[in-house]
């Protein structure tokens, strides 16, 4: 790289060492701006947001990784504070992932969690987040989604997953099931980011023990006002009074 | 006013259920109203973690409640004067950690308002939206609770939510309420007595028997109006930058049945 070999006096950046960050970025496919055709800054801040956008990504799946999914989960939460909307964590696991690198090799363990982050994926909405969180293990935060949807979504991703073939060889193909847990966030309650994943986490659990493939999802608990109650306080012609 | 007893705050905790009502805007100009009439106020931003009460009375503090929580500092160096002549206690955006009610900040709150108590006329207590268990502790440590709603639906639904909770949790038997903006004066009280009405039917049954049904009383309507918008993004309290606004006369109105 000719990073130190520029002379451009205003190119402060010059001074900094860049190769390591450089070479980085190289391998990871990521593509930067032509460092003659644009300002110094200018180049800078691709460089920087490029090496931002590749820390919050799991390497082997390109999916948001950890550190990306806690900054997510932690803004979710915030939001919903705030504002009150329904939103909703999924926890998924591989079924018997060991299986499959004891059978075929932990080559074909990459193809199959490369697989699945693919289909994870196609069954996320833009303002979704999904990520690799641990070995075999996503989370999925779905803001905005309403309490009756929750296990129709839950079980879309669930049958995207088992009919997906990875081809780990020529003519060889797996198939895989996950198991997935879900929670949604308590209204209006500032919930922690740990307590709201437990509470994923044990429905997860559930799924795992009532026989894998399956999806399971926490009981929202019963609203404090019921539709009788909005009844009485919407329903009568009190308001008319006002027109 | 009786200088040989020791006399303590009246301590009113501001709450909404549904965020985005005007809670700290209410809870910044009341402070200055109450000041005008010569009281000596402290608002106690409860919101702790998403505290924005700074924003509204464009304060820039160093100093919040989350260093005396840490036992960086002192008490008495972080309640700062606000531009309405009242005192404030920020909480800082670096509370979210203690969003979750420990034991821990359960007894830190209770000991700054004990020691707060006696040096003020009202402390008013700005809690956070929704029905967290901070929320609920913090209200439970006032003498008075204010809910504020406005005329639409989710804030009615959530301010019946809150009144229900604290009527069947924590024995309220008497609240305050203010409609914030309303359309028409007038709204507001027909706001009232629709509540009352589902109090009465849905929330009473849910007392101990023999219990008296909790009570509504409608302190003030504050008018939609568009002063509002102006001062908060100003950043400015109402009654210094648009004096004699329809919404600073109700809230002044608020202050005077509060602080007769």
């Amino acid at each position: 790289m000719d990073a130190q070999t520029q002379t451009d006096p205003t190119d402060e950046p010059t001074r900094l060492r860049l190769a390591p960050a450089l070479q980085l970025l190289a391998q990871s496919g990521r593509e930067l701006p032509d460092r003659r055709a644009v300002a110094p800054v200018v180049w800078m801040q691709a460089v920087i947001d490029a090496l931002c956008e590749l820390s919050s990504r799991d390497a082997l799946t390109g999916l948001s990784n950890r550190r990306q999914f806690e900054t997510a989960l932690a803004s979710e939460i915030d939001r919903v504070a705030r504002a009150g909307e329904p939103a909703l964590v999924l926890m998924i696991d591989i079924d018997h992932f060991k299986k499959v690198n004891d059978t075929h090799g932990h080559s074909a363990g990459d193809l199959v969690l490369k697989g699945v982050a693919q289909a994870l994926h196609e069954c996320i909405r833009p303002m979704d987040t999904v990520a690799r969180v641990g070995g075999e293990e996503f989370a999925m935060i779905l803001p905005n989604c309403p309490p009756s949807f929750g296990l129709t979504v839950a079980e879309r991703v669930r049958t995207k997953v088992q009919s997906r073939a990875v081809a780990i060889s020529p003519g060889q193909q797996v198939f895989v099931t996950v198991s997935i847990g879900g929670a949604f966030a308590p209204q209006w309650v500032r919930s922690s980011a740990p307590l709201w994943i437990e509470r994923a986490d044990q429905q997860l659990y559930r799924a795992k023990a009532e026989g894998r493939n399956r999806a399971c999802l926490e009981q929202p608990t019963v609203s404090l006002v019921s539709a009788e109650e909005k009844g009485l306080l919407f329903g009568t012609s009190k308001f008319s009074e006002l027109e | 006013m009786s200088s040989t007893e020791v006399r303590r705050a009246r301590i009113m905790a501001l709450t909404s259920g549904k965020g985005g009502v005007g809670k700290t805007f209410l809870s910044a100009n009341l402070a200055a109203a109450l000041a005008k009439r010569g009281r000596r106020v402290l608002v106690l931003d409860a919101d702790l973690g998403l505290a924005n009460l700074d924003v509204v009375l464009n304060l820039h503090p160093k100093i919040t409640l989350h260093d005396v929580f840490t036992g960086k500092v002192h008490l008495e160096d972080a309640i700062l004067p606000a531009p309405g002549g009242f005192s404030v206690l920020l909480a800082g955006s670096g509370l979210v950690e203690y969003s979750r009610l420990t034991p821990e900040v359960r007894e830190q709150l209770q000991r700054i308002i004990d020691t707060l108590a006696p040096r003020y006329d009202h402390i008013l207590l700005d809690t956070g939206a929704g029905i967290s268990d901070v929320v609920l502790y913090a209200v439970s440590l006032a003498d008075d609770v204010l809910v504020l709603a406005t005329p639409e639906p989710t804030s009615m639904t959530d301010a019946y939510a809150t009144i229900k909770v604290l009527a069947t949790q924590q024995q309220r038997r008497a609240m305050r309420l203010v409609v914030n903006q309303v359309g028409r004066i007038g709204e507001g009280k027909v706001i009232r007595n629709q509540l009352q009405l589902v109090v009465d039917k849905f929330v009473v049954p849910l007392l101990p028997e023999g219990a008296s049904a909790p009570v509504l009383e409608l302190i003030g309507e504050v008018p939609l109006d568009p002063s509002v918008r102006e001062a908060v993004q100003k950043r400015q309290l109402l009654a210094q930058m648009l004096p004699g606004c329809p919404a600073a006369l109700a809230v002044e109105a608020i202050a005077a049945k509060i602080a007769p």
